[in-house]
């Protein structure tokens, strides 16, 4: 058993560059998504295939982003 | 000095059934260990195993000793740590085993990351290893700093403080890493402190860059090892990734993880902030 079909992308959500990750384990597809600075994974979601993996990946990303707040410095 | 405390994944593959190595995975994501890990490691969570689950502090020494033994650790093993993130639990997990005076412990350059981009053998078996006696020594608290070692560094400067959070996180403009709970009251940076983002000292494969490149890195910010150095972040494990990299990469002798960092000092009441 490996890792197959492994993809990393870079993507902006609502002004936060993000890196995702999916990739294939067995039959199961396993998307995971961090911040690209520091790097930090903070969604991860698997399907059935690729696209579902990553749909559900995102929406709990954009749920999660929308709570981090800029503040004036 | 490299050599003596990261392998790379060719090394782990080769050593898979080594008796004197024992590989354990550490990631952020506690769930991934379970999705498939490299044949034979173990995994440890860091949310119930290497902290003490009550008092905020790092691991007591006879949990250590217990889930060192149930893990088939001995004193003189070999232990391999990988993980998620670019390895920054298992530099968590180093800094523990360093602080109770474990030999040799060495980290798998480039983690998780670097075995699944390489489509390296995963299992999703659990060993079962022999169980062993493990004692532990007492903590080295030389390794890390405290409130008053930090309070003191400001006042006196006598060490040298590097924050290795985000830029955005330095200066306050996020409290928290964008999607993670936000867990302090003030944003902004310890007085004095240099920033050097800890992910500029790794590749895009997850592997630390070259000793040189991350000399340069830190010479550039003035942290050149001359006086002590103290490490943080935000609850200390992206400290100890760079913690790692300035003690066992670039050798400096006194360099401290302070692992209450900007949820400790963030918190505090009547603590200076700087910004930005």
């Amino acid at each position: 058993m490996k890792a197959e079909e492994y993809t990393e992308r870079n993507e902006t959500i609502d002004t936060w560059p993000v890196h995702i990750v999916t990739y294939r384990i067995g039959e199961k597809y396993y998307c995971t998504i961090d911040n690209v600075d520091p790097g930090a994974r903070f969604a991860r979601a698997e399907g059935g295939t690729r696209e579902d993996a990553e749909r559900t990946a995102l929406e709990k990303a954009k749920k999660y982003l929308g709570q981090t707040r800029r503040r004036t410095t | 000095m490299r050599d003596k405390v990261l392998v790379t994944t060719e090394w782990v593959a080769d050593h898979l059934t080594d008796p004197k190595v024992r590989i354990a995975e550490v990631d952020v994501d506690t769930a991934a260990y379970d999705q498939g890990h490299v044949p034979g490691a173990i995994g440890w969570n860091w949310t119930t195993q290497l902290c003490d689950t009550v008092v905020r502090d790092v691991i007591p020494k006879n949990k250590l000793e217990e889930l060192l033994g149930a893990s088939g650790v001995a004193n003189d093993s070999t232990v391999v740590l990988y993980g998620d993130n670019n390895n920054w639990f298992a530099a968590w997990a180093f800094w523990q085993l360093k602080l109770y005076g474990h030999q040799d412990v060495r980290i798998m350059d480039g983690g998780r990351k670097k075995w699944l981009a390489e489509g390296k053998e995963l299992s999703t078996e659990a060993p079962k290893p022999a169980k062993t006696t493990y004692r532990a020594k007492d903590q080295d608290e030389s390794l890390r700093a405290f409130l008053p070692d930090v309070m003191t560094a400001v006042k006196s400067k006598s060490a040298a403080l590097v924050d290795v959070r985000s830029p955005a996180e330095f200066t306050g403009e996020i409290l928290a890493p964008p999607g993670l709970p936000e867990t302090c009251q003030r944003g902004g940076h310890i007085p004095g402190a240099k920033s050097m983002p800890w992910a500029k000292l790794a590749n895009e494969d997850g592997t630390f860059k070259t000793d040189a490149e991350i000399k340069a890195l830190y010479d550039g910010v003035g942290v050149t090892g001359d006086k002590p150095i103290i490490a943080y972040c935000r609850i200390g494990e992206r400290s100890s990734h760079s913690w790692f990299a300035l003690k066992y990469l670039l050798g400096y002798k006194d360099v401290k993880n302070y692992d209450g960092s900007w949820t400790e000092w963030g918190n505090l009441v009547r603590a200076q902030v700087e910004k930005p």
